[in-house]
């Protein structure tokens, strides 16, 4: 039940939001209310419905149903020019810049101070911004090109042209994920600044500490549902976690422990400058092995990497005890590890060609005799891996566009089993299918961990990943934060590593592991 | 050399490569040739080179938004037809489809410049409205304003005599030929709108990214019509110019003119990705363009080769352009 408070200072109130996606609930009955002054962070699982709240909020997204009010009154918000006049405004977490502007230009793209009607006013644009530059406390030239500063500069100069529109609530999505501590610092200064100025800010950010350290008060979403709202005061950061994740697992996913064999995949110090720092892992036959992290962790890296798409700079990969290198997908299909990829529309599947092709695009030289495909072998094998994992498709000629995700899910993971590999990553293999797929996929990555292969699960469902993994990697900004053998992980500990909470609980963990 | 120096060297090249590579061309005509230097033969390849230059810096404004207009060649040969046609008397006209009085020279470039802007307003709306890719917007439109002007003339040359009707191409103010005249004019009215105007910065914005640029509320939709508009404005006025100097309007005049249009900018380091590029550079491209067209006349190269060569000069002028966004 979503608390109603009766504050006479309660800037804005979002009550009964909706809001559907084909197949996903995103949001159910949302409540969000936020004092003016204040700062309210928002809080939740990756895919807990924080962003798309705030999308609907600065209206980048419609709402399906439920009503925003600003000081009592409600108000309609169609698209962001909308949210802009009503004050409101959103620091995103991927930026929002135009890369060769300068600074300046960028800051005040769209509302340039003028001279004469359509006649830039260059002189007063830059000493504008200079001004924003100062304020938000970083030395830039403020017509220094956007896309020659450093993430962190771009950051604060988002920020500062946030401040620069004199919003009176400002949603701030993830905005340290790329600052360093000194800059956290001063951007928590400009929030307390803020507030006394009586702005209210929504922020965002799985770093608990810094909600701890900046917010009054707290709302916690879970699976798009509103679970609570609380004064930080009165919550610890246990409680939250436990709000966040809070879930009764039950027997979701009964399995038995696998047989575990010789290491087949062993990862030594691998550093690379896209992200990764230090990671070091095995992984044997006949296991499963659950990655778990936040976004942005450095799981999907670590599995392009591995499949040869990322480079690395330091580090030794071992396939059962052979040195090897992965520098192209050809070199690691040839070592027998296939990748399932994240994003199945664009990166694992041919969304126009028929699921028998689909099925053996991989496999194709191995099909073919003299060079020619023989289609006879296709359909062969095409027809062997529908039945095999239960693909319902009204013929091997249906175009895989019009199967369901998790019907393409297993075309995505059969094109692999057709190359019979040693080792198979898969990149949050149950996303957005429904429950009984999502059973089905369980089932069959036990029986292929059972056949002896080693599988690399990466998802950001703690329950899948418990239910599923024999052992349970956890990585936190590029790094191995711990490791957890399945009987001793919770989804407490796992949230706690992963959000880097308390490092010396994860190490002793890891420890206990070994 | 420190890696510093390197990148800041890079940065240099980036920006003044093909400032330099003129000069050095220039050099080399130079040294060959004793006349090149003169007054009189700079004023020359400055004449030869003005329709390219008002044309691609036109182009420069489509192509910054993320665009381009391939149809600048026939937009030429349709507004100069239109320019000398409508001037005509029907006596005059070779096979009198269009009886009546002919039109006031400068009512009748008026018009011809309108429909530039129009048909450029044109390709803009296919692009933003249609949904349609640059591409292939103005490659449709390359067709239906070749087919206009044949349709228009039935195939035949309209001459132009009329001295007003000229002088845009022909005429002279002093020393100075009017088409470079035009061409610096053009050149500091279009560089005031895109570098001290807020259009001028939108359009940058809009090829930088056009959704960021949407989300601040500025309307993109206008910006990338408006950039098609001065593109067909800059192909009519490159029209009107052409038949002064031909004393005619023919109707296969700039075939394949798109190419020169588009290499002006890209030598001069507009990007084909949109978002980066100067009208200087494209100056700077269109004289290299005209220089190396003047040079191969003189040096009487097979008109054919000069195809292939321009060819290749276009390329290296792409080549380098992937070369240099790749960081």
């Amino acid at each position: 039940m979503p608390v109603h408070f009766t504050m006479p200072d309660r800037l804005l109130s979002m009550e009964h939001i909706n809001k559907s996606f084909p197949g996903v609930h995103a949001l159910d009955d949302v409540t969000l209310q936020a004092s003016a002054g204040h700062v309210h962070a928002l809080v939740g699982e990756n895919g807990a419905g924080k962003s798309t709240l705030m999308k609907i909020l600065t209206g980048a997204l419609p709402k399906d149903a439920g009503t925003i009010s600003l000081n009592g009154r409600e108000v309609s918000i169609h698209n962001p020019g909308d949210a802009l006049r009503l004050g409101i405004s959103m620091i995103h977490q991927e930026l929002n810049l135009i890369p060769y502007l300068d600074v300046g230009q960028n800051m005040f793209l769209g509302r340039e101070p003028t001279r004469s009607p359509g006649r830039i006013d260059w002189a007063t644009l830059y000493e504008r911004a200079q001004a924003q530059l100062k304020l938000v406390g970083i030395d830039v030239n403020p017509r220094a090109i956007v896309g020659e500063l450093s993430i962190a500069q771009q950051q604060m100069v988002e920020i500062g042209k946030a401040l620069s529109l004199q919003a009176r609530l400002i949603v701030m999505d993830e905005p340290t994920s790329s600052l360093t501590e000194r800059e956290t610092e001063r951007l928590f200064e400009l929030i307390r600044s803020l507030k006394a100025q009586g702005v209210t800010v929504i922020y965002i950010s799985h770093r608990l500490e810094e909600i701890f350290e900046i917010a009054d008060r707290v709302t916690v979403l879970r699976d798009g549902k509103w679970v609570g709202d609380y004064t930080i005061d009165n919550v610890t950061h246990a409680d939250l976690v436990q709000k966040m994740v809070g879930r009764d697992i039950g027997d979701m996913f009964p399995r038995a422990p696998s047989e575990r064999q010789n290491v087949v995949l062993e990862v030594k110090h691998l550093f690379s400058a896209s992200f990764l720092r230090d990671i070091s892992f095995q992984l044997h036959r006949g296991e499963v092995v659950g990655l778990a992290g936040l976004i942005g962790s450095g799981r999907t890296t670590l599995a392009r990497t591995l499949f040869g798409v990322e480079k690395f700079e330091q580090g030794e990969i071992w396939i059962e005890g052979q040195r090897v290198t992965l520098n192209s997908p050809q070199a690691a299909i040839r070592h027998g590890i296939g990748l399932v990829p994240e994003d199945r529309k664009t990166q694992a599947l041919f969304l126009n060609m028929a699921v028998a092709d689909n099925i053996a695009m991989s496999a194709i030289p191995k099909l073919a005799r003299a060079s020619l495909i023989d289609f006879g072998r296709v359909r062969a094998a095409a027809q062997e891996y529908v039945k095999r994992l239960n693909v319902r498709t009204p013929s091997l000629q249906q175009l895989v566009r019009n199967l369901s995700g998790g019907n393409q899910q297993k075309i995505a993971i059969a094109r692999w089993l057709v190359l019979n590999p040693r080792i198979l990553i898969l990149d949050e293999p149950t996303r957005g299918i429904d429950v009984g797929a999502k059973a089905e996929v369980h089932a069959l990555m036990t029986q292929l961990s059972r056949q002896g292969m080693g599988i690399l699960m990466i998802s950001s469902e703690l329950p899948e990943i418990l239910g599923v993994a024999d052992r349970i990697l956890v990585m936190h900004e590029g790094r191995m934060a711990a490791e957890f053998p399945r009987d001793q992980a919770t989804q407490e500990v796992i949230m706690l590593a992963a959000t880097g909470a308390s490092n010396g609980a994860a190490a002793s963990a890891r420890g206990q592991a070994k | 050399m420190s890696l510093k120096s390197v990148t800041a060297l890079r940065a240099v090249a980036l920006r003044y490569g093909s400032l330099f590579f003129l000069m050095v061309f220039w050099i080399a005509l130079g040294l060959a040739s004793p006349d090149f230097f003169t007054p009189a033969n700079l004023l020359t390849v400055a004449l030869q080179t003005s329709v390219l230059a008002i044309v691609g810096l036109g182009m420069t404004f489509a192509m910054l938004t993320a665009g381009i207009d391939l149809s600048v060649g026939s937009m030429i040969a349709l507004t100069s037809a239109l320019a000398a046609g409508l001037a005509a008397r029907a006596a005059s006209l070779p096979h009198g489809a269009y009886a009546g009085q002919g039109l006031p020279p400068v009512a009748a470039i008026g018009l011809a410049l309108a429909v530039g802007g129009l048909l450029g307003a044109v390709n803009g709306i296919l692009i933003v409205r249609g949904g349609m890719p640059p591409f292939v917007a103005t490659l449709a439109m390359l067709a239906a304003a070749r087919g206009l002007t044949l349709v228009y003339t039935g195939g035949y040359v309209i001459p132009a005599v009329d001295p007003v009707l000229t002088f845009w191409g022909a005429g002279q103010v002093g020393p100075l030929p009017v088409p470079v005249i035009l061409m610096v004019l053009l050149f500091v009215v279009l560089w005031f709108i895109l570098t001290q105007t807020r259009f001028g910065l939108h359009v940058y914005a809009v090829g930088g990214n056009e959704e960021t640029t949407r989300l601040a509320g500025v309307q993109t939709r206008r910006v990338v019509i408006s950039a098609y508009i001065i593109s067909g404005l800059m192909a009519a006025i490159g029209g009107v110019i052409l038949m002064g100097r031909l004393n005619s309007a023919q109707p296969n005049v700039a075939i394949g003119f798109e190419l020169d249009a588009i290499a002006a900018p890209v030598i001069g380091g507009t990007s084909l990705f949109g978002g980066v590029g100067t009208l200087q550079g494209t100056l700077i491209g269109a004289f290299i363009m005209g220089t190396l067209s003047n040079g191969m006349n003189l040096l009487g190269t097979d008109p054919y080769l000069q195809q292939v060569i321009k060819g290749l000069v276009f390329m290296l002028a792409v080549a380098w352009d992937f070369f240099s966004k790749r960081k």
